[in-house]
């Protein structure tokens, strides 16, 4: 797959010193789903509005489809739809009015047949008569999509699109975010809440403190840093572990064990443990797996970062 | 040149006009209905002619300017502000047109509507006093670049504002006084002959000046020079935004 956004050396330097941005690298695949987790001042929003000119970088380079975000800004731009995290609409203007603003914005031909595509797809239709200002919180940021989406982008940035939205709506948005990569827009999106980048995305990037500490594919990150456990009930509980087990990771816990194994050596110690512990003559009822989730990997993650610097 | 995004900036700006057609149309009717009365009727009664027009056809042509300088200004600045204020500033910053554009965009619009409101004026003004426009061309060349200079100024001040306040602050304070002492309501000549030189540094004393020209065929000050007093506010206003356009002064970060 191609690269559609490059991202070189990126730094950015607010007026007042603030380092936002420490020389940033990012590629961001055609067709991807790519999801930027990162506390609060991470840099997430800098980055984005880097990407999309709204703010200017100190220094590094951006390309587009190939094309500088600088010297070339229109035929990048072109390619880029931004949903902003605040709910940004004008609101006395009507929505269909809105979204065709964007669309004449962005120097696209009136084409009301594909708008109302737009607005169906969002179900936003039946609202498109009706004044920003009436629409509910969640309906207002649909409206934001379908104002990024006016000019047919190939590359659709959403800064924490659910932010403050209820469980239900961020399903739906989830929803909409698998349709549009489905009809090949490349998506990135910046999240605080970890189950919606294990839900959607393709690739994570872990940003902290103006810094990317990886990028990687969703599931390659959570077997590499998934440290799994497995949980052995035991027909009868024991005091303490018998001596023949004194050389594994086990921890008595309730009526089992808990055995901590890594998944990226090459062996287990699975398959002996077991044997072992019929051995020992442990009788056991059931037996459970369990992997660290993504949050578990991101927090200690984020820590390191923290505690480092 | 995105052509696309200076008329959709275009319709959208108007349309917020349409949508305020109370405020925007019948209230500069109104006031100016006010100032006809007021100054035509009952005090211009008691003045026979200065410089050989009557009193009420004498004030339309300042009556028109003060609107629309007004309008223009205030129209421009809001225009440019509001999406600042309410943050849709991010899709202009990130769509694919220049600061020129955007600038066409939102001057255009705000001109049209002062031009606009400067002929409903002028439409009012036949209702109340009898009078001919010598040089109608000449007027609506007047009114175009008035209208267009004020607007770029009103532009300026949109960008630079902060807050609502400030948004106000330099059209009561400098525009209003500058209007009202430039001569809307009096011929210079009637000013005792210190105040007479003071008002030449009114630089709206020239606009008015050459506007009443195109009316009556007399002014306080030459017309070439009236020309050139708009010509040099029109080149101010495009150097300041032509240096706003490259360092991105207060808009992008």
């Amino acid at each position: 797959m191609s690269n559609i956004v490059e991202v070189r050396s990126l730094t950015k330097t607010y007026d007042g010193g603030f380092e936002a941005l420490k020389s940033v690298d990012l590629d961001i695949k055609q067709g991807e789903i790519i999801a930027l987790l990162g506390p609060n001042g991470a840099g997430k929003t800098t980055l984005i509005s880097s990407i999309c000119g709204i703010t200017r970088a100190t220094s590094g380079t951006i390309s587009i489809g190939g094309h500088d975000s600088v010297t070339a800004f229109r035929a990048a731009r072109n390619l880029v739809g931004l949903v902003p995290q605040e709910i940004n609409l004008e609101p006395f203007e009507k929505v269909i009015n809105t979204v065709r603003f964007s669309r004449g914005l962005f120097g696209k031909a009136p084409n009301d047949s594909y708008l109302e595509a737009v607005l169906k797809s969002l179900s936003l239709w039946d609202k498109k008569d009706a004044k920003v200002m009436t629409l509910s919180g969640g309906m207002k940021r649909r409206v934001l999509i379908a104002k990024a989406l006016a000019h047919e982008p190939r590359v659709l940035f959403l800064d924490e699109p659910t932010a403050g939205v209820d469980v239900e709506l961020r399903k739906d948005m989830w929803d909409v975010v698998a349709q549009l990569k489905e009809d090949g827009v490349t998506i990135i999106l910046t999240t605080h809440y970890i189950e919606e980048a294990e839900a959607i995305a393709d690739r994570i990037g872990v940003i902290a403190k103006g810094e990317i500490l990886l990028v990687e594919d969703k599931a390659d990150l959570m077997t590499r840093m998934g440290q799994k456990t497995l949980k052995v009930d035991l027909a009868e509980p024991i005091a303490e572990i018998p001596k023949g087990l004194s050389d594994y990771d086990l921890t008595i816990e309730g009526e089992g064990l808990l055995y901590s194994y890594d998944t990226t050596t090459e062996r287990t110690g699975i398959t002996s443990l077991l044997a072992d512990l019929q051995k020992a003559g442990l009788k056991m009822t059931d037996l459970q797996t369990r992997q660290s989730s993504l949050e578990e990997i991101f927090v200690s993650l984020v820590a390191e970062k923290e505690g480092g610097a | 040149m995105n052509f696309q995004a200076i008329k959709s900036i275009y319709i959208f700006e108007m349309a917020r006009f349409f949508r305020t057609l109370m405020q925007s149309f019948i209230s500069p009717v109104i006031s100016t209905s006010l100032y006809f009365v007021v100054f035509g009727t009952a005090i211009g009664s008691r003045i026979e002619s200065v410089e050989g027009v009557g009193y009420g056809a004498f004030i339309v042509p300042g009556l028109i300017m003060l609107s629309v300088m007004t309008q223009a200004t205030s129209n421009a600045s809001f225009g440019i502000y509001f999406p600042k204020f309410i943050g849709t500033i991010y899709e202009l910053l990130s769509a694919p047109v220049s600061f020129f554009e955007i600038t066409v965009g939102y001057v255009g619009a705000a001109a049209t509507k002062a031009m606009f409101i400067g002929i409903v004026i002028l439409a009012t003004s036949f209702l109340f006093v009898d009078f001919t426009i010598e040089h109608p061309i000449a007027m609506i060349a007047f009114l175009t670049l008035t209208c267009l200079s004020f607007s770029l100024l009103g532009f300026i001040i949109g960008i630079w504002a902060g807050n609502f306040e400030q948004l106000q602050l330099i059209p009561l304070l400098i525009i209003t006084p500058l209007v009202f002492l430039g001569g809307s309501f009096y011929s210079v000549s009637m000013l005792p002959p210190i105040w007479q030189t003071i008002t030449m540094f009114n630089p709206v004393v020239y606009l008015i000046s050459g506007f009443r020209w195109s009316f009556f065929g007399t002014a306080d000050v030459p017309i070439g020079l009236s020309l050139f007093a708009i010509g040099v506010f029109t080149c101010i206003c495009l150097g300041i935004i032509a240096w706003i356009f490259r360092t991105g002064w207060r808009i992008r970060q």
